[in-house]
């Protein structure tokens, strides 16, 4: 994972004793030992049949599941210039505690990562500070302006997994196909939040019945799902590779649809809040941490994207992670920024959600919590021997309160706050070493 | 009743409490001495980010009708142009012990989130384009003096849904009294799924002649810049109540102040069928009734520790 940054760790010597491994890319089902040594899986064996060498120290697995770690492309971690939101400690904790075991953090910063000094000092910073691999996209156009592009090629060359314009759309199109044309250069994947801003006005939540009723003004589904028409399009002319950032509406998922069907090169993500929480939530507390964007939609439109989970069209989970702080929320709903922090819920929201009511099988959520690296070309955690050490321990019967017990990120504007959540992360093992322990997890013994 | 922040938080038998109280006011006003020592000590704090003239001043006489002391706070001119939060603004103002604070903003929700900030009373004297609930309660008591009540009415809410706290407020407040409610207006400016609060919708006039009242909103001149509607013209054109569209039976309502020559026409606004004058009457009687409802009979709030964090 040459592309990542992280700080230096002592690599892991555990043994996992007895935990259900669940690795559905691995085709693993059942509860195992695994060994881990100097970082690597050195061992992958039936429940109960190692033993821990000198200086390992072992953790009960009994009761609990081991997943292939999590990987997030789609998180902001407001560095440069927004640390009071998060920065990249505070994130990456935020990340591992949620079972990541690597980020991919958006350049809609401040300086906005458009340039590959800014990008060379971030990943400098990352080799310090985060606490898990990171990796960093560079934008698309020079400071978000939506007007000229970004040395895509040398960004390329200095570590930038991919582009994004995230937080806006490319609203003109001939600029859009410019960098679809520059892809062939930079070769790396063009990420794209889709919205008309003619069609969003100055919306702040879904256009419905709720907003009907609230007097709010509402951000239409179509202002998605045209300009994903409108990109698709592009792409498929220009024979380019494109993401389909936080998708929310039915009518989205039937134009990535109708692209993939075409032979579009298109991958989309959704994000745990829009598969599980609808507009209606806000009728109950307009609260501003519910503000994100694209917007909580309708059961019609959450019905669509777990469809177009179940059936492939949508590819991976993203969270959208967007910490704001306290003060900037608390304010009235139109007044406050978009966005919810998000991973250190994204697990439990959807296991509890969809997984417990049968909605979802687990091991597609597994699957679809790592997906988003192969995009970006990464590779995709396994529980395998040899393998560096990347994987999560849950315990999926403990139940908790989200915010209860505080966050790892520096703010608090989860989206899922006060909710009973079930699925906790005991431990995250990140390239090869121990980045998260649930503080009430102890160790069995140390050989 | 600690607060009134929405009018779907009333019922009918609520609503009609506060309607017959307000009734039982009229007679204060009609005195030399235009007073009752009702809430005498008590502490009213009219909050406005907004400009406003009549509901302003109906809730400052209101509040003095019923001998409390009022503190009139606006936006301009405060620490609120200094950039002080709302929430900075409601705690720090709390200091002054108030019982009740009423507040407009054009912030959707606002007044819940100072309901959530402060131990007093709130009002909401309208919050954005959501509710403006003491003006729908004004409007039906004009209607029961004019009509005796509206069950079974047919009642046309004409203009500027969308952008309209007051078309919100008493679309739920006519139809908990019985009325059956149309909102009509230009397709730009009625909001999408408007019809999950009950309402019909109507994008012309046809049909208004089976109306028993019909309720003109303000047309803001600015929604033409927005492309709302292509021109004031034809905006009168179309949806302007004139002396050939409203019919002698028909009850004439506005929340005012009046575009004359755009939503009505001048005609109409002196017509005997208008009620606009009465509306406004009506507006500080109810208040008194409002203020009464939340205040009289009620020990003064415990002032323990603001609630620091409290809300979202």
């Amino acid at each position: 994972m040459s592309r990542l940054d992280h700080r230096a760790q002592r690599p892991a010597d555990l043994l996992i004793r007895g935990a259900h491994v669940l690795d559905p890319r691995e085709r693993i089902d059942a509860p195992h030992d695994v060994l881990v040594r100097d970082g690597v899986i050195a061992e992958i064996a039936p429940p109960n049949s190692l033993d821990a060498p000198d200086g390992v120290e072992v953790l009960d697995g009994e009761g609990r599941h081991l997943f292939p770690g999590f990987v997030d492309p789609h998180v902001h971690l407001r560095t440069p210039g927004q640390e009071h939101k998060e920065d990249l400690d505070s994130g990456t904790r935020a990340a591992a505690a949620g079972g990541y075991v690597a980020v991919v953090a958006m350049p809609n910063t401040d300086p906005t990562v458009d340039s590959a000094p800014v990008l060379r000092s971030l990943r400098e910073a990352a080799r310090r500070e985060a606490r898990i691999p990171v990796g960093f996209m560079a934008s698309i156009t020079r400071g978000l302006d939506g007007e000229a592009l970004t040395e895509m090629a040398e960004l390329a060359d200095a570590g930038a997994l991919g582009f994004t314009d995230d937080g806006k759309p490319v609203h003109r199109a001939g600029i859009l196909r410019k960098a679809l044309q520059y892809q062939r250069l930079a070769n790396r994947l063009l990420c794209l939040h889709e919205e008309d801003p003619t069609l969003s006005g100055r919306g702040v939540m879904h256009e419905g019945e709720v907003s009907a009723r609230l007097g709010l003004a509402g951000i239409p589904s179509i202002s998605e799902s045209t300009l994903i028409a409108r990109d698709a399009s592009l792409a498929g002319y220009e024979d380019g590779r494109i993401h389909i950032q936080h998708l929310s509406a039915r009518e989205s998922v039937d134009a990535i649809a109708q692209a993939k069907a075409r032979g579009v090169k298109i991958t989309a993500e959704a994000s745990p809040h829009h598969l599980t929480l609808t507009h209606e939530a806000l009728l109950e507390r307009l609260d501003t941490r519910l503000k994100m964007n694209p917007p909580l939609r309708s059961e019609d439109d959450r019905r669509a994207l777990i469809a177009g989970l179940l059936d492939g069209t949508i590819d991976c989970i993203a969270t959208d992670h967007a910490p704001h702080a306290r003060e900037e929320k608390e304010v009235p709903f139109e007044e406050a920024p978009m966005g919810t922090t998000g991973l250190e819920t994204a697990f439990a929201a959807v296991y509890t959600e969809l997984v417990v009511p049968g909605v979802l099988p687990l091991e597609l959520v597994v699957d679809k919590l790592s997906a988003g690296a192969a995009l970006v070309e990464l590779p995709l955690p396994a529980i395998r021997r040899g393998e560096g050490a990347n994987f999560c321990l849950l315990d999926l019967e403990a139940e908790y309160e989200v915010g209860e017990a505080g966050y790892e990120s520096r703010s608090e504007n989860c989206c899922f706050a006060g909710r009973r959540l079930r699925g906790r992360v005991l431990a995250t093992v990140a390239a090869g070493a121990v980045a998260f322990r649930q503080r009430t997890f102890s160790v069995v013994g140390a050989a | 009743m600690r607060h009134l922040l929405s009018i779907e938080d009333l019922d009918r038998a609520a609503i009609e409490r506060i309607l017959d109280r307000a009734k039982s006011f009229t007679e204060v006003s009609e005195r030399e001495i235009k007073k009752v020592p009702a809430l005498r000590g008590r502490r009213v704090l009219n909050l406005f980010y907004e400009a406003s003239t009549r509901t302003r001043s109906s809730f400052e006489l209101a509040a003095k009708s019923l001998s409390a002391d009022v503190i009139n706070f606006a936006a301009g001119g405060s620490s609120v142009e200094k950039g002080e939060s709302l929430k900075d603004t409601v705690q720090t103002l709390s200091a002054y012990q108030p019982d009740l604070i009423v507040i407009r903003t054009p912030h959707v929700g606002a007044a819940k989130l100072v309901a959530d900030w402060t131990t007093a009373s709130v009002v909401n004297a309208g919050d954005g384009k959501h509710e403006h609930p003491t003006q729908a309660l004004l409007d039906v008591y004009t209607l029961r003096e004019r009509l005796g009540g509206i069950d079974g009415r047919s009642i046309w809410i004409v203009g500027d849904v969308t952008h309209s706290r007051v078309a919100r407020s008493n679309i739920h407040a006519f139809q908990k009294m019985g009325a059956k409610v149309t909102v009509c207006g230009p397709p730009t400016l009625i909001p999408r799924d408007i019809e999950a609060l009950g309402c019909d919708v109507a994008y012309t006039l046809d049909g208004l002649e089976k109306a028993d009242v019909v309720y003109a909103l303000r047309m803001q001149k600015e929604r033409m810049t927005d492309s709302f509607v292509p021109s004031i013209r034809e905006y009168a054109a179309q949806y302007q109540i004139d002396g050939r569209r409203l019919g002698a039976r028909q009850v004439l309502m506005h929340p005012g102040p009046v575009n004359r020559g755009v939503e009505l026409a001048a005609e109409v606004i002196d017509s005997p069928q208008a009620v606009i004058g009465q509306q406004v009457a009506a507006g500080v009687v109810t208040r008194m009734a409002v203020l009464y409802e939340l205040l009289a009979g009620r020990t003064a709030p415990d002032r323990g520790p603001l609630p620091v964090g409290a809300g979202a």
